[in-house]
């Protein structure tokens, strides 16, 4: 958020502040910024949601907060600011302990992010041996415990399973017990239920909001389902292009859009709310190319408000306080956004 | 009545786990049991169901490319179960797929031009003007003319679905097996192509069976809708019929279980949480399939008058537990495989919250 500059970050109650984070990567076409200024705040027990499409930059954002960026690429810059230290600039070492203990995140693809040739069992061990001072037997016990916390049936029995033996929601359980068991301040959970079944999705968010209170946790969802954002976040930042192009509250910004962005993304969808004939509105064109961005607003080729307006093509807008101080838009049209219909 | 495009009557496969030496073992899975539809010209069939409910198997018989172990296919009246495979190679001429992931089911290293090209050329339908042809379906499909000598990883997964769906296209066929043709796009794009699809329908007349798992999607697409859970379709009807009063409690779990993009109505919605997930098709629970997991039962089993059995700790009624339901019709052709359907009187709260929140019609 933009307030991140005046105040302290130490004195304000979030757990994660985050300001100008940049990140790039050399490509054959120049240097990418996948993530370009990225600002946000996280307070203790909230859920911050995270929408944009593939290649807006959501992911690495997180990526970067953790230090976890792939090489080629990296974090240019920006302050990372977790329970009182700028962890962008902490030795490794230190770092290591932050992540799984201070910040844990769970990812999209179950499978992939679980070792096959290991048990889930001693890939639970091993967090707690690679964090505290337990021994195996310890370490087999708590591991049980935070199995059963998540809901697995029988976790006596299951944790001498592979990965391959459980279903997808079972995996995903797996890992988010594994998230959550050195007690971490901040979750970030990456579009953890874009894998699987819509029945099993709303049980797998059950359990992550059941967790988010009972633990104190501060949550970030990235995803791309706007309906997952009403139900269970309590901020939502918009991200295109690498940037954040809206952040609003939940019960006051969603559904009233002041970015066409975001509006375009909603009249989009095909959603079970409103008539089954209402057509959809396609946002025309491509998702932008990060290498050959245009020189002013990145969304201006697709926008449906500013289509060549002088301005939006000259400089890149920056993300402003619109008539309520906590909903930012970096669209300085926004009050040319017809009334919206969205939330009717 | 004239003769549906196609019709699947009683449509069966199992498949059977082989050992090397033994023959036959167990039971097999049963991926689709005795299914039977149609669908007419210029009609959309949607297909929901989770993974494992063999939708995908589905689609996959009605093109023979997985072979069916009992009941018929007729295409325009015509039985195309026991056809030839030189037989059926003509057969596709007139029935086309497109896959759920665009990349993957395009060789990388031919020209999006050889691509569109490549199905005439394999039903010797390669004739002078055939050039103007390949151009005409990639403006059909939204594709420039430039586009032609490009190969696929120069397209975004948009780009990459329209040429799945021009190479589809190319042969004109009558109807389009579609296995989740946007569930791997971005939101913003899957828009463009779901209208695309609707536009190459009307123009042709095209009849399609709309594979998704996405609640939402198929209902905007579909004409009527079948829901399949382990192998079977338990309710199919009429698009508005089905959303709007879902007869079968699978139907009504699933509407539950979707989130909608509205704030008001998100916040303070009980979910009908499901028992658990999917069974496995090599096992299938005894009775109605989907009773281990029904609410339904469940409540149906507290009121008086029913006779009960306890399983894995629970009371369910007896009926549901041993015996296979049947059919219950509504009107307009609504139908639901149910011992205790949600209809009339017998409707539950459940139900009546579920289709409340999530499409607004009580």
């Amino acid at each position: 958020m933009n307030d991140a500059a005046e105040k302290s970050p130490a004195a304000s109650t979030s757990i994660l502040t985050v300001s100008d984070l940049c990140t790039v990567f050399p490509t054959e076409e120049g240097l990418v910024t996948t993530v370009d200024a990225v600002s946000f705040s996280l307070k203790a027990g909230e859920t911050l949601a995270v929408v944009g499409e593939s290649g807006s930059g959501k992911t690495m954002t997180f990526l970067s907060v953790l230090r976890l960026v792939p090489p080629p690429g990296r974090v240019m810059g920006g302050e990372v600011w977790f329970d009182g230290t700028n962890i962008a600039a902490l030795p490794e070492q230190q770092m290591r302990e932050i992540r799984g203990a201070g910040i844990a995140m769970v990812f999209q693809d179950p499978l992939t992010a679980l070792n096959p040739v290991f048990t889930i069992g001693d890939q639970m061990i091993e967090v707690f041996r690679a964090h505290t001072t337990m021994n195996r037997r310890q370490a087999r016990a708590r591991a049980i415990e935070v199995l059963e916390r998540v809901h697995i049936p029988s976790p006596v029995q299951r944790i001498d399973d592979y990965p391959h033996q459980l279903s997808g929601g079972m995996r995903q359980r797996v890992l988010i017990a594994m998230a959550i068991a050195l007690r971490p301040k901040v979750l970030i959970a990456d579009e953890p239920t874009t894998a699987l079944d819509v029945t099993v999705q709303a049980q797998i968010l059950e359990l992550l909001a059941e967790l988010r209170s009972e633990l104190g946790m501060g949550m970030v969802l990235i995803t791309h389902d706007l309906g997952l954002v009403a139900k269970y976040a309590d901020r939502v930042a918009v991200m295109y292009a690498g940037r954040v192009v809206e952040t609003s509250p939940i019960a006051q910004g969603f559904g009233q859009s002041r970015h066409p962005y975001t509006r375009s993304l909603f009249r989009s969808i095909p959603r079970l709310d409103v008539p089954a004939d209402q057509a959809l509105t396609a946002i025309e064109g491509q998702p932008p190319n990060l290498a050959k961005l245009p020189e002013g607003c990145a969304f201006e080729p697709r926008c449906f408000l500013g289509n060549g307006r002088e301005d939006c093509r000259r400089e890149r807008p920056l993300l402003a306080p619109t008539d309520t101080g906590l909903h930012l838009s970096a669209c300085p049209h926004w009050p040319n956004l017809p009334e919206s219909e969205a939330d009717a | 009545m004239s003769e549906p495009l196609l019709r699947i009557e009683g449509l069966s496969k199992t498949f059977r786990d082989r050992h090397w030496f033994a023959g036959f073992r167990g039971a097999g899975v049963r991926a689709v049991d005795c299914v039977s539809f149609s669908l007419a010209a210029g009609e959309t069939l949607g297909l929901v169901g989770e993974t494992g409910s063999g939708k995908s198997t589905l689609g996959r018989l009605v093109l023979r490319l997985v072979e069916p172990s009992a009941g018929q296919i007729f295409f325009n009246g015509e039985d195309i179960t026991a056809l030839s495979q030189r037989q059926v190679r003509r057969l596709r001429q007139q029935i086309q797929m497109v896959f759920q992931d665009p990349y993957g089911s395009l060789d990388p290293r031919m020209s999006v031009g050889a691509i569109v090209a490549e199905p005439m050329l394999v039903h010797g339908l390669w004739h002078e003007d055939r050039d103007q042809r390949v151009l005409d379906v990639m403006g059909q499909v939204g594709l420039q003319p430039e586009h032609r000598s490009r190969y696929p990883h120069e397209f975004s997964g948009g780009q990459r679905q329209r040429i799945g769906i021009a190479r589809a296209m190319a042969l004109q066929p009558k109807l389009l097996v579609l296995d989740e043709p946007v569930s791997a796009l971005d939101v913003s794009i899957q828009a463009q192509i779901i209208n695309l699809l609707r536009e190459l329908q009307q123009q042709a007349d095209l009849g399609f069976l709309f594979i998704a798992h996405d609640l939402a999607v198929v209902r905007h697409v579909s004409d009527r809708v079948a829901v399949m859970y382990l192998g079977e379709i338990v309710e199919t009807g009429p698009r508005d019929a089905l959303y709007e009063v879902p007869m079968h409690p699978y139907t009504v779990s699933l509407l539950s279980a979707v989130p909608v993009p509205n704030v008001h109505r998100e916040r303070g919605r009980d979910r009908v949480v499901l028992h658990g997930e999917i069974g496995s098709a090599t096992d299938l629970p005894s009775g109605c399939r989907f009773h281990p997991r029904c609410y339904k039962a469940r409540l149906k089993a507290a009121s008086p008058g029913i006779e009960t059995v306890e399983r894995n700790g629970e009371r369910l009624p007896n009926v549901c537990v041993q015996h296979q339901p049947g059919p219950v019709t509504a009107d307009g052709g609504h139908v639901a495989i149910c011992h205790f359907p949600e209809l009339g009187a017998d409707r539950s709260q459940t139900a009546v919250r579920a289709v409340e929140f999530s499409t607004g019609v009580s």
